[in-house]
């Protein structure tokens, strides 16, 4: 066998197998908090033998194991039970909501990880110039302020002095993609600067890494272009730790962003879980934590297998 | 006189010092050198690590390595002075005019792009022929190098080929654009003796059939004398002297040319083994870790107290596996180590403090194996105190008895190892070493980092050392003009196996088997047209067979 696919087969279990784990943790998790789901919906005042019979109906009296089980196979057919707060589908409900938390994330993506990746080959370029130092010091302190303290600002600037995009971000189905396109412009924003800088920075720092090299000087004794220089030598031989960075961030942008979802009224993922957290909605609040860690788990596979595929010496062995 | 294609007029290289602890200061790397170099013609720059040499050479391009500034004094390259030239005439000659090869190609070479993609980069850049071409003109240098299966070569990553196939690579690189000039800077210096003899001939070809210019600088006059029309000497920054290869080698006028001509002269008459060995090692078989090969097998050596054993081979001959199987890093599989007329245990967990004591090692790389934030007192004081208990001014004394004792004198026990220079660093490791009062140790390519002259006074010091304190050594290296200068015996290493073993004479004497012939024959020989003679020879070796 190619030692390439080995490793990414190893990779590939391996991520499987943490799925697994987090799957168990989060189950182990919701049972611990006090109360179950019979609780939780006849309120505090429900007699014993009124909670005793609601468990047995669902079928809540059985071992945790065996609940666990069924859970697991269940959500793995794409059914994550019912909401108890509305007794909706979880599956159909958070649909559209994942939809909408990827379509925000997505272009988050779009905008930010190319820029990212070019203003670190920028410092890099200008290194020690006032080029490299502005750009450290906007992205510093953009990372620096609060998410919803930014997400203020831009609606202040952007939506209530300049008008030019809505402060709140509803979308439906009906909406054309470039109204959806403007309706996200503005936590996309928000987003794009509060993960910009990690990525640009982490990117400045690995392709300095192998600037000291020296195939570097060869390709400048040619008389390659400074830029040319980083992005074509420099850069293939950093890709792996910018990848791992690049990963990262994205799987912030789909787990993490709640508080902006919160700021712009955005119908995503973040919004749902926070609301059904309060309401004690343990299902889906599973199904939640499956998910990301799906996502999660499932980003940080991509970048070790890319990590792996931008070795030589891995992909043409001897 | 033909016109000049490169002209250096007084040449003045400076740099900004920061050392750690002072203000930055101005160094003047290189001061008022000039040369003179016409098409065709190739120049050797010779001198020892601090000479400038590489620095001149990357000069001749107009790169300054780091923060090193050309400050003063005119090069002329086609006619034109560049030593000033805007960023963008100089990206318009780099890699079309002059083109540079080197030292560690391993280094040297992208490692994430193909041969051929690099190879043949330069001369996309400056659009002098479309890609075919290109491509049809780096198979053809392939072949010219004697690269293997040159049409399918260049489709190879650099970690697919080997050390010396990857120098001639580099040079195939240089050679593509058609450059007018080539600085090749130590193009053999990191390769084994018989790969070197090979990537010489095959850039001396090179050379010779694409008529170009070159500036080839190294530290090892007996090379740059197979290659070069005329050599410089250089030293610390200056212009030692000029003249033909012929002269320098033959009739140098200053002492320091006459110093580097002969080097390696040092005159060691062998002692015979007598009474019993110090040391015997009987069968020795090891491999590391969970690796299917043996990387010894069956090697078996004795020393004798008071005399040096030297374990000659290339790299991958497993003579430094040798080294940590007798300290005990490495116990073997098979095979018994006998010490002092007792076993000794192989690993280093079951040997008793005074077995350790006896036996001490000096490493090749003296300033990784010091610790920088120690003084020299401290360092050498360590053994004094670890294996002898020795404290306060007992300790002091024996330490200004032991830097005494590898002429450093006064003055240097307070100093840290980063003031000392490379054969300083060194000789601290040998005053550490002895401080144990060891029966045996172990030098480990010990002079491998050292310039010539400053290896040479290690070597005598290590000789004189064994002469009063009657220490043995087993003395590692790939060396053979090192090998001659201190061996009492020697065991010739090849792919894990003793290939060849007795007395100096013995071993050194013919008839040969084949592979001691021809690593003693791949020694560069400071005479003119050695190269020659030993390819030629070679040729009528295989013709006859």
């Amino acid at each position: 066998m190619h030692p390439i696919v080995k490793l990414v087969t190893q990779r590939l279990a391996l991520g499987l197998l943490l799925l697994f784990a987090a799957s168990v943790l989060i189950f182990l998790g919701t049972q611990i908090l006090p109360g179950d789901v019979a609780q939780a919906i006849l309120g505090q005042s429900a007699t014993p033998e009124a909670l005793a019979n609601m468990r047995a109906e669902m079928g809540l009296d059985r071992p945790a194991i065996t609940r666990y089980f069924e859970w697991l196979f269940n959500a793995l057919q794409g059914d994550l039970g019912t909401a108890l707060s509305n007794g909706r589908d979880i599956t159909e409900s958070i649909a559209s909501r994942l939809t909408n938390t990827l379509f925000l994330a997505s272009v988050a993506a779009v905008v930010s990880v190319p820029l990212a990746i070019f203003l670190g080959l920028f410092a890099v370029r200008f290194r020690d110039r006032w080029p490299d130092r502005l750009i450290s010091a906007i992205t510093l302190t953009s990372i620096s302020l609060p998410e919803f303290l930014l997400g203020y600002i831009m609606m202040y600037v952007f939506a209530v002095k300049l008008s030019w995009f809505p402060s709140v971000s509803t979308i439906n189905d009906s909406m054309s993609f470039l109204e959806k396109l403007n309706a996200v412009a503005l936590p996309a924003l928000v987003l794009t600067l509060v993960v910009l800088a990690h990525m640009m920075r982490m990117t400045r720092a690995a392709i300095l890494n192998v600037m000291q090299s020296a195939y570097i000087e060869t390709a400048e004794l040619k008389g390659l272009r400074r830029f040319n220089v980083i992005a074509r030598h420099a850069m293939p031989n950093s890709i792996a730790p910018i990848v791992n960075v690049v990963m990262l961030n994205l799987a912030y942008l789909v787990v993490g962003v709640v508080v902006i979802e919160v700021v712009f009224v955005y119908p995503g993922m973040g919004q749902y879980l926070v609301d059904h957290v309060s309401k004690r909605d343990v299902p889906v609040v599973q199904a939640c934590g499956l998910i990301f860690a799906t996502i999660y788990i499932g980003l940080n596979l991509v970048a070790d297998v890319v990590s792996i595929l931008s070795n030589p010496r891995l992909r043409h062995p001897k | 006189m033909a016109e000049a294609l490169l002209e250096i007029n007084n040449l003045r290289i400076e740099a900004t010092v920061y050392a750690p602890g002072e203000k930055p200061r101005n160094a003047v790397i290189v001061d008022d050198v000039s040369l003179r170099l016409e098409p065709g013609k190739v120049m050797g720059l010779i001198g020892e690590s601090g000479a400038g040499k590489s620095t001149i050479g990357l000069a001749a391009l107009a790169y300054g390595r780091g923060g090193i500034r050309l400050s003063g004094g005119k090069i002329m390259l086609n006619g034109r002075e560049i030593r000033r030239a805007s960023s963008t005439e100089l990206r318009g000659l780099r890699g079309r005019e002059v083109t540079y090869v080197a030292q560690s190609a391993a280094a040297a070479f992208n490692p994430a792009k193909r041969l051929m993609e690099q190879v043949i980069e330069a001369t996309l850049k400056h659009n002098l022929m479309p890609k075919t071409e290109a491509e049809a003109r780096a198979v053809e240098l392939f072949r010219t190098l004697s690269l293997p299966e040159p049409e399918s070569f260049g489709q190879r990553y650099p970690h697919q080929v080997s050390g010396g196939q990857l120098q001639r690579a580099m040079t195939a690189m240089a050679l593509c654009p058609k450059p007018d000039l080539v600085i090749f800077d130590e193009p053999t210096t990191a390769l084994d003796v018989t790969t070197q003899i090979d990537v010489l001939a095959a850039i001396k070809t090179a050379i010779a059939t694409s008529g170009v210019a070159a500036l080839y600088i190294t530290h090892d006059l007996a090379v740059v004398a197979q290659v070069s029309d005329e050599i410089m000497v250089l030293r610390g920054g200056q212009l030692v002297e000029h003249g033909t290869v012929q002269q320098i080698i033959e009739e140098p006028r200053e002492d320091y040319t006459r110093a580097l001509v002969s080097v390696h002269k040092i005159d060691h008459r062998e002692k015979l083994p007598e009474g019993e060995p110090i040391l015997r090692a009987e069968g020795i078989t090891a491999r590391y870790g969970a690796m299917n090969e043996d990387v010894l097998s069956d090697v078996s050596v004795d020393l004798y107290a008071g005399q040096t054993l030297a374990l000659v081979g290339e790299s991958g001959s497993g003579k430094s596996t040798m080294a940590r199987v007798i300290t005990g890093l490495l116990p073997p599989r098979e095979g018994t180590l006998v010490f002092d007329g007792n076993p000794l245990p192989g690993a280093l967990k079951d040997r008793s403090r005074e077995e350790l004591r006896q036996l001490q090692m000096i490493y090749q790389m003296a300033d990784v194996a010091m610790n920088p934030r120690q003084t020299i007192a401290t360092i050498i004081g360590r053994p004094l105190e670890f294996y002898f208990n020795m404290r306060g001014r007992e300790r002091d004394a024996r330490v200004q008895e032991l830097l005494d004792a590898i002429e450093l004198g006064e003055g240097y026990a307070d100093r840290y190892p980063a003031e000392l220079s490379g054969g300083q660093k060194q000789r601290v490791c040998i005053a550490r070493a002895l401080a144990a009062k060891p029966k045996l140790i172990i030098c480990d390519e010990v002079t491998s980092a050292l310039d010539p002259l400053v290896a040479d006074g290690i070597l005598k010091l290590l000789l004189n050392l064994q002469k009063r304190e009657g220490v043995a050594y087993l003395f590692i290296t790939h060396d053979i003009a090192t090998v001659r200068a201190i061996a009492d015996s020697i065991a010739v290493m090849y792919q894990g196996r003793v290939q060849r073993y007795g007395t100096k004479t013995e071993v050194l004497t013919p008839p040969f088997d084949d592979y001691t012939d021809l690593l003693l024959s791949s020694v560069p020989e400071m005479e003119l047209g050695w190269l020659e003679r030993v390819l030629e020879h070679r040729r009528m070796e295989s013709a006859g067979n």
